[in-house]
């Protein structure tokens, strides 16, 4: 019978051209206008790491206490004390610090000019973590991490602009004025968005790293921190030390935790910790940590932009106002054939045959409206720039799961749309209609 | 085949309650050519529409076939009315989409009935009356009595046992509703029990018998019956009509 009814469909949507353009319009543009600012919305609020997001955590300590803390949050970042505190426990089965940092480099040799580059500052762990994959070589071992080695690992698209994307495991490059031994290259990857340093300011939909280094190299040699720097009081004396012994919070730590067992362990330690230092003096409150994992922490330092997440509510409101006009179009066109209805119902049709024929009909709009829909958001994503900023709007980009969707939205909101006209018209009193006719 | 006792069917509003049939009975035998008549608004179209199982009445008992329809859920109704009852309308009620093959296709669909079988049952059915050469032609493109022959025909393609026909002459001229009642006489010849509800007093005499319908009452029964399909629907045919 599904043939029967989307021949009569196909017949329906052939009589009255103007009203079938006009429904399918009203659903291609709405589902389109949702679309474009879903595949925006997706994009900055997926997972960035959904095979692990659930074992990384980042852990946070009040080292502010209640007078500056954020409403009773601890600060978003570790300073320096706790962090180095929390990796001489080695409380996790994996962990590392994370800070974003800035240094020139001569892409030419001596003879160029130099420019500047974006990358890490972490621990040797940082890339089984976060599942880092790599072209060429590895990361660096924890042996490296302890003697400050001069080691680099090289993003993929740095290392084309370095070395024509080549091997450069072995070569040396210079690094704000320092050689270092390249020991790995990674392959593209670009977690968006970027999770592991969202205190590191910048931005967290841009660019991956051009390269990664040693965080006790980079304490060495005292690069300090591109990323957010927040202290509370009066650094207590000048210079790299006063800034290290210092309040501020620039470093971002995550830890690898397998099981709930291993989380709940972490937390006492934390809690541990805080206690200690309260009871050492450092710390004139109670203990105040926080352990979330890849999730919680992007909702807790809300990421979603939130012009993606109007621009989306904004959408589904027109999409809904599309809807509401086809559902007067439906019924407006469904009501219009009660003597059909009529006549069918007299030659046996059901109820439940009616609804299924005027709903293959709306679906058949939706479907029409679904493809029309697709157009306009193959259209749209190319132009969201002009809705959003450029680091965001490139993350809009068709593909099947988006058509997929597109298609599945426009046939089910014009279903759903449907079902009041359909309704109607399986309701329609055959007896009344015949005689009336 | 269709037996009615103390049937009444009231159309209730807030203020008011009209009674479109009361307290109505009819027996119509198996196989019987009966006709229907009555001023306008008298109830008859009423009869055939609950007779047709089209619309639900208030009270009374309503056996067709032997079997009580009155508790009878929506798709109990619609396989019934697909099966055992065909219908002729005086607007013909064709779909204006559908060509001719396509309109007398509609009840078989409903059937779930294989494309061969439909395909045979279609073509015998046209060619019953005389449009088998006019398949693909659509409603518009026909005269009243082709219209009405073709909606004869969507009503015989699924073999009724019950043909109800409401003024099937209605809205044709003379020479037409000649030919579409000898159709439907030649139909009753077939066997089928058929009730015609007609205005036309000279109609009714092609019938075998005529109930009239006065304020929602059969109240009549008219003269003996002109001709006879078969001598035992002859026998059987004696009316039950209650004033």
């Amino acid at each position: 019978m599904f043939a029967y009814y989307l021949d009569l469909a196909i017949r329906s949507l052939k009589r009255n051209p103007a009203l079938t353009v006009l429904m399918v319009v009203a659903i291609g543009f709405g589902v389109a206008a949702s679309m474009i600012t879903y595949s925006v919305f997706r994009a900055v609020s997926g997972n960035p790491i959904p095979d692990k997001s659930a074992r990384l955590f980042t852990p946070q300590i009040d080292s502010w206490g209640p007078q500056y803390n954020d409403r009773g949050e601890p600060p978003q970042a570790l300073d320096y004390t706790d962090a180095m505190a929390l990796m001489r426990a080695h409380a996790a089965r994996r962990q590392t610090l994370i800070y974003p940092v800035q240094l020139s480099v001569l892409p030419g040799g001596n003879r160029s000019l130099p420019i500047k580059a974006n990358g890490i500052a972490a621990y040797g762990a940082f890339f089984p973590m976060f599942e880092v994959p790599f072209r060429y070589g590895s990361g660096w071992s924890e042996a490296q991490d302890e003697d400050r080695a001069a080691v680099v690992v090289l993003g993929a698209a740095f290392n084309r602009k370095l070395f024509g994307g080549a091997n450069s495991v072995g070569r040396e490059i210079t690094l704000g004025g320092h050689d270092y031994r390249v020991v790995g290259v990674t392959r593209h990857w670009n977690p968006v968005p970027r999770f592991y340093a969202l205190f590191g300011g910048g931005d967290i939909f841009g660019k991956p790293a051009d390269f990664y280094i040693p965080f006790t190299r980079a304490l060495d040699l005292q690069i300090s921190t591109t990323g957010n720097n927040s202290c509370r009081q009066r650094i207590p004396a000048t210079g790299w030390e006063g800034w290290l012994h210092s309040d501020c919070v620039w470093i971002n730590p995550w830890v690898e935790l397998d099981t709930p067992a291993a989380v709940a362990r972490y937390r006492n330690f934390l809690e541990g910790y805080s206690a200690e230092q309260q009871h050492a003096g450092r710390f004139g409150w109670a203990p105040n940590v926080r352990l979330r994992d890849v999730t919680q922490w992007l909702a807790y330092m809300h990421v979603v932009p939130p012009e993606s997440r109007i621009a989306l509510m904004v959408s589904l409101g027109f999409f809904l106002i599309c809807l509401v006009n086809t559902i007067g179009l439906l019924l407006a066109k469904f009501m219009r054939r009660a003597g059909e209805i009529g006549v069918r119902r007299a030659l046996g049709a059901s109820r439940l045959q009616i609804y299924l024929q005027f709903l293959v009909e709306a679906a058949t709009v939706g479907l029409a409206g679904g493809l029309l829909g697709l157009l306009l958001t193959a259209a749209g994503v190319s132009g969201v720039g002009l809705l959003f900023r450029p680091e965001i709007a490139r993350l809009a980009h068709i593909d099947l799961s988006l058509v997929g969707l597109t298609l599945a939205v426009a046939i089910g909101a014009t279903v759903v749309a449907a079902f009041y006209p359909t309704w109607r018209a399986a309701h329609v009193q055959p007896a009344w209609h015949l005689r009336s006719n | 085949m269709l037996k009615m006792t103390h049937l009444s069917k009231v159309y209730r509003t807030e203020v008011v309650e009209t009674y479109a049939l009361r307290d109505f009975n009819i027996d119509v035998k198996e196989g019987e050519f009966v006709a229907v008549m009555g001023p306008s608004g008298s109830g008859k179209t009423t009869f055939l529409t609950i007779a047709g199982l089209l619309e639900s009445f208030t009270g009374g008992e309503y056996l067709l076939d032997g079997a009580d329809v009155s508790h009878l859920g929506d798709n109990a109704r619609s396989k019934i009315r697909n099966e055992k009852i065909g219908f002729v309308f005086q607007s013909f009620n064709l779909i204006p989409d559908l060509n001719v093959h396509d309109n007398v296709e509609v009840p078989l669909r409903y059937r779930g009935m294989k494309s061969a079988e439909r395909q045979k049952r279609i073509q015998d059915a046209l060619e019953r009356v005389g449009l088998a050469s006019r398949m693909k032609h659509y409603p518009a493109e026909l005269s009243g009595g082709q219209q009405q022959r073709v909606a004869i025909a969507r009503a015989l393609a699924g073999s009724p046992r019950l043909l109800l026909a409401d003024e099937p002459t209605g809205n044709l001229d003379t020479q037409m509703a000649r030919g579409v009642m000898e159709l439907l006489e030649e139909i009753h010849r077939g066997g089928a029990t058929i009730v015609m509800v007609t205005h036309d007093p000279e109609l009714a005499t092609r019938a075998q018998r005529s109930v009239h319908v006065i304020d929602g009452q059969a109240v009549d029964i008219a003269e003996e019956p002109r001709f006879h399909a078969h001598a035992e629907h002859a026998e059987a045919a004696t009316t039950q009509a209650n004033a």
